[in-house]
């Protein structure tokens, strides 16, 4: 099967990508290629089979003991952000005024 | 002097090797440093295995220690690792997609560039604990995406072996680095074959361990359910020192399994007799380059000539496994890299106006090709109507690759074969059809779906390259691998092979350091 531009389109604003008029073109053609390749799984008959959901047999749920332990401090926490301001993440507008 | 190693002698010995004259004092742990220092220094403007190489000069403390707060310091929670002095001063490489604290960590992507993490991957403490040397941080696909590391944003690795070839992907950086002796050993991380792959086209050791042996704490996360750390080291006795270090519980990650390491030093034993081996035919079928299968029947009289059973057996959902693969893997890498998005670390465009636009524009500038194809084909086969034809379906196959191998454990001790269906392959050769690319993993991630061990090694040559040979065995069981590798390893005599690159020819070439 292949894909089409428009489907193209959504998928990338569902990812939050800006792909320009020759990466949509170039992105048509090899998510086409490789949904055709992946659709042989559908030769196999799987209604009967379980997902698998962990590559080990099935683990217990991993809890710890719920006591507050020290994270990173704030300072560290915001030290690699793009742009940060007194201790906090500063980002783009989100909400805007009226 | 004379009977003393020189400075190219000391960075042809393994780890084990190195650790046991550092530990004779026969040399020092700063002799050690100083040798590998200069020869990567030397051959690194040529294969360009580094992305990051620590300072020449030997810091007498170690010049990366926990962070005096936060994750990482103990004492808060975070719990301690064993310290030793198994290492006594080996250096050793990183991917970088693990966290050092304070070195530059960007995960062969241009969204990472600058990017200094605050705390230590759990493998790194255990590395450090046990008195090794960190050298740097080695080059990969970005996001560990790709088989060759030409989809690094930064550079492409050459194989040592013949530098107009891929050292292999994705820890091809790490491959190189330990092959052309620029470290005495590294780690890489394996979600489809990144370390077994690489290790088989530079002639070295590598190991993707069992799901959950090896914490994933520090490791930057590309498809979950399949990523696993994993030794790339020029012997095999050197991969059970490494998988000593590295192996063992950690509540920082909850996938981690808790009992399960062992001493693997004790599966370094050359004896195969009575072992069962399973040889699929569908890893000998067609596209297998002549001098691999013939690297590979060697090696198969080899251990029949040591009393070992080999016997034909079939995985038939082998053919299954990459487009399995290639809708599992995708998915989970496109929830993992929505983390990517400009407000808390990395890159953030500076050509934005609005959030939406801040978004879209620093992962589409950020991200490299193959990153957004396998984001756009994750987010496409989880997206509304398609989730059950895709997602579902592809969970599904996984269950079916499982139960191939579960049937073959019931008769094999190990499953043998090919690691890859060729040697190296040309640089350029594959980057633009993504779809070849893919295929070159085909005996490889099908044991990333099946969340067992897989162990490569050297097994021979054809036409002057290195021949992988992979063994594949139950879940935990490394020591099986590890004895049959070892066994192999002495009764083929190819152990620790070195690759034709030397100083004088990259000098010759007017290399600068």
């Amino acid at each position: 099967m292949s894909i089409t531009a428009a489907q193209v389109a959504h998928v990338a604003a569902l990812a939050r990508l800006d792909l320009d008029a020759n990466a949509s073109a170039r992105m048509v053609t090899d998510l086409s290629t490789i949904l055709q390749y992946v659709n042989n799984l559908g030769k196999l008959d799987v209604d009967a089979v379980p997902p698998t959901s962990h590559a080990l047999d099935p683990q217990a749920n991993v809890l710890r003991e719920d006591i507050a332990l020290a994270g990173l401090p704030q300072a560290v926490a915001v030290a690699a952000a793009p742009a940060a301001s007194d201790g906090m993440f500063k980002v783009p507008r989100v909400v805007e005024l009226s | 002097m004379s009977n003393l190693p020189t400075m190219t002698d000391l960075t042809r010995l393994t780890a084990a090797e190195t650790a046991a004259r550092i530990g004779r004092g026969e040399v020092s742990a700063q002799e050690v440093w100083d040798a590998y220092q200069a020869r990567a220094r030397a051959l690194d403007p040529v294969v360009r295995a580094y992305l990051h190489l620590e300072p020449a000069e030997f810091a007498q403390v170690d010049s990366h220690p926990d962070p005096v707060s936060g994750y990482g310091a103990g004492g808060d929670g975070v719990p301690p690792v064993p310290a030793s002095n198994v290492l006594a001063g080996v250096p050793y490489a990183l991917k970088d997609n693990m966290s050092v604290a304070g070195v530059p960590m960007t995960c062969g992507s241009r969204i990472l560039a600058g990017f200094v993490p605050p705390y230590n991957a759990t493998v790194t403490r255990r590395l450090r604990a046990a008195g090794g040397r960190f050298m740097g941080k080695t080059n990969m696909d970005e996001f560990a995406m790709g088989s060759s590391c030409e989809h690094s944003a930064y550079f492409p690795t050459h194989n040592p072996w013949r530098l107009d070839l891929v050292p292999g992907g994705s820890s091809g950086g790490s491959a190189a680095a330990v092959a052309a002796d620029m470290t005495a050993f590294a780690l890489g991380s394996d979600t489809g074959g990144s370390v077994r792959q690489p290790a088989a086209f530079c002639g070295i050791v590598g190991l993707k361990p069992t799901y959950g042996l090896v914490s994933r704490y520090g490791l930057v996360a590309f498809a979950s359910s399949l990523d696993q750390i994993g030794p790339l080291t020029k012997d095999v006795t050197d991969c059970a020192l490494v998988l000593n270090l590295i192996a063992g519980h950690d509540p920082l990650d909850s996938t981690s399994v808790a009992g399960a390491a062992q001493d693997y030093r004790a599966a370094l034993v050359p004896e195969v007799k009575g072992m069962r081996f399973g040889l699929p035919r569908e890893y000998m079928g067609e596209g297998i380059q002549p001098g691999v299968r013939a690297a590979i029947e060697r090696s198969v009289a080899a251990l029949c000539e040591m009393g070992a059973i080999v016997e034909e057996c079939s995985l038939p959902h082998t053919e299954y496994g990459v487009a399995t693969y290639y809708i599992v893997a995708p998915a989970e890498a496109s929830a993992n890299l929505a983390r990517f998005d400009g407000m808390r670390y990395g890159y953030r465009t500076p050509h934005a106006g609005d959030l939406r636009q801040t978004y879209d524009l620093t992962r589409s500038e950020g991200f490299g090709p193959e990153v957004k194809r396998r984001i756009m084909i994750g987010t496409y086969v989880l997206s509304a109507g398609y989730y059950d034809a895709y997602y579902l379906r592809a969970q599904k196959v996984r269950t079916l690759v499982q139960q191939d191998f579960a049937a073959a454990f019931e008769r094999f001790d190990a499953i043998i074969g090919p690691t890859t269906p060729t040697t190296a392959f040309g640089l350029a050769a594959k980057i633009d059809d993504p779809l070849q690319m893919y295929l070159n993993d085909v005996f490889t991630l099908p044991v990333n779906l099946a969340g067992l061990p897989g162990l490569s090694i050297p097994c021979g040559l054809s036409d002057g390259l290195p021949v992988g040979l992979q063994l594949i065995g139950p879940h935990f069981g490394e020591p099986t691998l590890l004895r049959a590798a070892y066994a192999l390893e002495c009764a083929l005599g190819v152990r620790n092979p070195k690759p034709p690159i030397q100083i004088p020819d990259v000098a010759k070439g007017g290399a600068t350091v």
